[in-house]
C-alpha cells in the first residue's frame, strides 16, 4: 500500500465511505487514518451518515467499526437504524461491531481534583483491539461538555484524544452539533482539521432538502457545492448536481417513434437511442397519446421501459390507451413495462431524483418516459428544477437511456414555447410540439418539430386525429394560402372534389367537340377531294383533246 | 458494628476506585481515598481499587469515563466523584462525612 501510493502519481489514501455518491464527490471517500469531522444541526442525518459510513465499512469493504455513542443507548441505535436495513446485532455477533454506550450523567457525578479521560481513552482503545477495527465514529463527542465540568481538562484531552486515533491508524467520524458562530458548539473543527462536512437541512416553500457541504479537505481535491442528500429506506445517498464531463457515449441507432407518419416527419426515421426527448403542448393535445405510442413501440421490440405518470394513475392510464387501440397491459404482464404513478408533491425534487434513479438502477430500462415533466417544476423553483433536471439528463444519457418528457405549457399565440419549457428546451435533443389549431369553430391537433439535434427534419405543421384506432397523420394539404387543417381541410377537399369533376366534364365534352370536328374536317376533305378529283379529270379531258388536235394539225401539213 | 461509636459510620461503607496503571493522579487518588477513609471510617470500609488498564470490561460495566473515578456504591445514594480527591472538603461533603 505505502509502495504504491509513493509511486509517481500520488493518490491520496482514502476510506470509502460506502455512501452512494459520497465517494464521488470527496474523490474516493474520507482520509485514511485521520478523523473527519461531520456536524449539522438537529436532525440533518450526522448519526445515519457515521452509522452508514460503518456499516458499509463491514459489508462492503470488510473493514470492522468501533461506535461510540454519547447520546442514545446501544438498543435504541439498534432500532433506529433497522427501518433501514441494518441489522447490528447480528454485525455485532459477527465481532465486526461494537457499539459502545458512554453515559455521562452530570447529576451524578461530582468533580473533586484533576483528572483526564484515560477511562473513554482505554475503553476505545479495548473496543478497537477486540475486533481490530479500522473504523470508529464518536457521535456526538461533544456531549462530554455538558456532562463534565472542567473544560480545560475537557478541551486538552480531546485534542489528545484525535492524535491518539491518528496514531492508531483508524478512519474516525467525529460528529459534532452545529455552533452559532462556529460549525460546532464547541470548535471541534480546531482540533480535527483533516476534513470537516457540514449537512444542513433547509425547507424552502415547504419542501425540506437536506444538503452536504465539504468545508475542507486536506490533502485532496473535492467537489465544493452543496450537495442534495436524500435519507430514504436504504440510507443516505448524495446526489452530485452534475456530473463534471459532458463525455458520454452516443448512440447512431435510430428508434422509431411508434406513431405511424411521425417517423417520416424525421429524416432518420426516427430518435437516436440515447436521445432526451421532450413532448410539448398544451393541455389536451395529446402529448401523454404520443408517450404511450412510443412506449407501445419500444414494448414491442421488447426494450424495458419505465414510464413514470404523474398525473394518472397506471390503471387509469392502461384504460385510456386502451380506447385507442394501444394494449399497454400486455406489456405489464410481460414484465418489459413498468408504470409508476406519484404525485409530484408527494415528495421534494430530490426524492423523485432518487427514486427514478433507484429504479433505473433496479429495473435497466433502455426507455423511459416522465409524463410530465411540467408537474415538477410546481414542486421547486426553477432553478432547482433545472438543476434536476441536468442531473437526471446527465444520469440518463451516461446509461444510455432514450428518455422522453412530455411538458405541458401555456397557451401562447405563437409558437414559440413558454417559460416552463424554456428550462429544459436546451438539455433536450429533439423538441416535437402538438398545438391547438383553433379555426372557424373548431379545433384541430397539429405536430411539429422545433429541433432535432444531428437529424434533418420536417417543417410542417402536420395535422393528426385521434381516432379509436389511434393516431393518424393527415397528408399535408396544401391550400392556396397554406397548409389547411380540420375544416377547412374538408372543404378545400370537396372545392377540389367538385372542380375535378367539373374539369372531367369539360374534358369530355372538349373530347366530344373534337369529334365533331374531325368529323366535319373529313367530310370538308372527302368534299375537297371530289373536286380535286373531278378537276383532274377535267383537266386529263382538255389534255387529250388538245393531243388529238395536234395530231390531226400535223397530218394537214 | 451497630455498636459503633462515630454516628457517621453505623453502616459500611464500600467504594469502588478506577484507576489505570501506574499514573499519577491515580497514586495520588489512592492515597488520598486512603487517608480519607482512615480518618473518618476507621476500619469500616471496603475499598477495592479497579485498574481498568488490566481489567478493561469493568470500564464500559461502570461507564467510566474520566480517570480516576470513585464511585461510592453503599450505602445509598450512589456517589460518583472524578479526580485526584485533592479538595478534601469537596470530597467529605460529597461523601457526607464529617470531622
Amino acid at each position: 500500500m505505502q509502495e504504491k501510493t509513493k509511486s509517481h502519481s500520488f493518490i491520496f489514501p482514502k476510506t470509502p465511505t460506502g455512501v452512494d455518491g459520497l465517494d464521488e464527490i470527496t474523490d474516493g471517500g474520507f482520509p485514511k487514518g485521520r478523523p473527519t469531522l461531520i456536524c449539522g444541526g438537529a436532525g440533518c442525518g450526522k448519526t445515519l451518515l457515521s452509522m452508514q459510513f460503518l456499516i458499509k465499512g463491514i459489508t462492503e469493504y470488510d473493514e470492522p467499526g468501533v461506535f461510540m455513542s454519547f447520546e442514545e443507548p446501544s438498543d435504541d441505535l439498534t432500532l433506529n437504524v433497522k427501518s433501514l436495513g441494518f441489522d447490528l446485532e447480528q454485525l455485532k455477533k459477527d465481532k465486526k461491531l461494537v457499539v459502545d454506550h458512554v453515559r455521562v450523567e452530570r447529576s451524578e457525578i461530582e468533580e473533586a481534583g484533576e483528572y483526564d479521560l484515560d477511562g473513554l481513552f482505554i475503553r476505545l482503545g479495548h473496543a478497537i483491539d477486540s475486533i481490530k477495527a479500522t473504523r470508529v465514529v464518536l457521535d456526538t463527542i461533544e456531549s462530554l461538555f455538558a456532562g463534565l465540568d472542567n473544560q480545560a481538562i475537557l478541551r486538552a484531552e480531546l485534542r489528545r484524544l484525535f492524535h491518539w486515533l491518528k496514531t492508531k491508524g483508524v478512519t474516525a467520524v467525529i460528529t459534532g452539533e452545529r455552533g452559532e458562530a462556529t460549525l460546532t458548539r464547541q470548535g471541534l473543527e480546531e482540533y480535527v482539521s483533516d476534513c470537516v462536512i457540514v449537512l444542513d437541512h433547509r425547507v424552502i416553500e415547504q419542501v425540506s432538502t437536506r444538503r452536504l457541504r465539504i468545508v475542507k479537505y486536506r490533502g485532496s481535491t473535492h467537489g465544493t457545492n452543496e450537495y442534495p442528500f436524500l435519507i430514504d429506506e436504504d440510507g443516505i445517498s448524495v446526489l452530485p448536481i452534475t456530473s463534471l464531463k459532458l463525455d458520454n457515449e452516443v448512440s447512431s441507432d435510430i428508434i422509431s417513434t411508434g406513431v405511424p407518419g411521425l417517423n417520416e416527419m424525421f429524416h432518420g426515421g426516427g430518435f437516436y437511442r440515447g436521445s432526451n426527448i421532450l413532448v410539448s403542448g398544451t393541455a389536451g393535445t395529446a402529448k401523454t397519446t404520443v408517450a404511450c405510442y412510443f412506449a407501445n413501440e419500444q414494448c414491442e421490440k421488447n426494450e424495458k421501459t419505465i414510464y413514470f405518470a404523474f398525473e394518472e394513475s397506471p390503471h387509469q392510464l392502461v384504460r385510456n390507451m386502451k380506447s385507442i387501440g394501444i394494449d399497454l397491459e400486455k406489456h405489464i404482464k410481460k414484465g418489459i413495462l413498468q408504470i409508476h404513478s406519484s404525485r409530484p408533491s408527494l415528495n421534494g425534487l430530490e426524492l423523485h431524483l432518487l427514486t427514478l434513479r433507484k429504479l433505473i438502477k433496479e429495473f435497466e430500462p433502455t426507455t423511459i418516459i416522465i409524463d410530465p415533466i411540467s408537474n415538477l417544476i410546481s414542486v421547486g423553483s426553477e432553478h432547482e428544477v433545472r438543476s434536476m433536471l441536468v442531473r437526471l439528463i446527465d444520469m440518463l444519457k451516461a446509461n444510455n437511456i432514450t428518455a422522453m418528457f412530455t411538458s405541458l405549457n401555456k397557451q401562447t399565440d405563437s409558437f414559440r414555447p413558454d417559460l416552463a419549457e424554456e428550462s429544459v428546451s436546451s438539455l433536450v435533443d429533439t423538441w416535437i410540439t402538438v398545438r391547438d389549431m383553433e379555426g372557424v369553430g373548431e379545433r384541430n391537433r397539429g405536430i411539429f418539430i422545433i429541433k432535432a439535434r444531428g437529424m434533418g427534419h420536417s417543417n410542417q405543421v402536420r395535422e393528426f386525429v385521434i381516432t379509436s384506432k389511434g393516431i393518424e397523420l393527415l397528408d399535408v394539404e396544401l391550400g392556396p394560402q397554406g397548409i389547411l387543417t380540420g375544416a377547412a381541410r374538408q372543404s378545400y377537399q370537396f372545392k377540389k372534389t367538385m372542380s375535378d369533376i367539373k374539369l372531367q366534364n369539360e374534358i369530355s365534352r372538349k373530347d366530344r367537340e373534337i369529334e365533331r370536328k374531325r368529323k366535319v374536317l373529313e367530310a370538308n376533305i372527302e368534299a375537297l377531294r371530289n373536286e380535286f378529283e373531278s378537276a383532274e379529270e377535267e383537266l386529263s379531258i382538255l389534255k387529250a383533246t388538245e393531243e388529238l388536235q395536234e395530231k390531226l394539225s400535223s397530218k394537214k401539213k | 458494628m451497630e455498636d459503633s461509636s462515630d454516628g457517621t459510620s453505623t453502616t459500611k461503607h464500600k467504594f469502588k476506585l478506577f484507576v489505570s496503571g501506574m499514573s499519577v493522579k491515580s497514586g495520588h487518588a489512592i492515597e488520598n481515598i486512603r487517608k480519607i477513609c482512615d480518618t473518618y471510617l476507621t476500619n469500616n470500609y471496603e475499598l477495592e481499587i479497579v485498574d481498568i488498564s488490566r481489567d478493561k470490561e469493568q470500564a464500559v460495566i461502570h461507564q467510566i469515563v474520566a480517570i480516576p473515578t470513585l464511585i461510592k456504591t453503599h450505602p445509598e445514594p450512589k456517589r460518583i466523584i472524578l479526580g485526584d480527591l485533592s479538595d478534601k472538603e469537596k470530597v467529605l461533603y460529597i461523601l457526607n462525612l464529617s470531622e
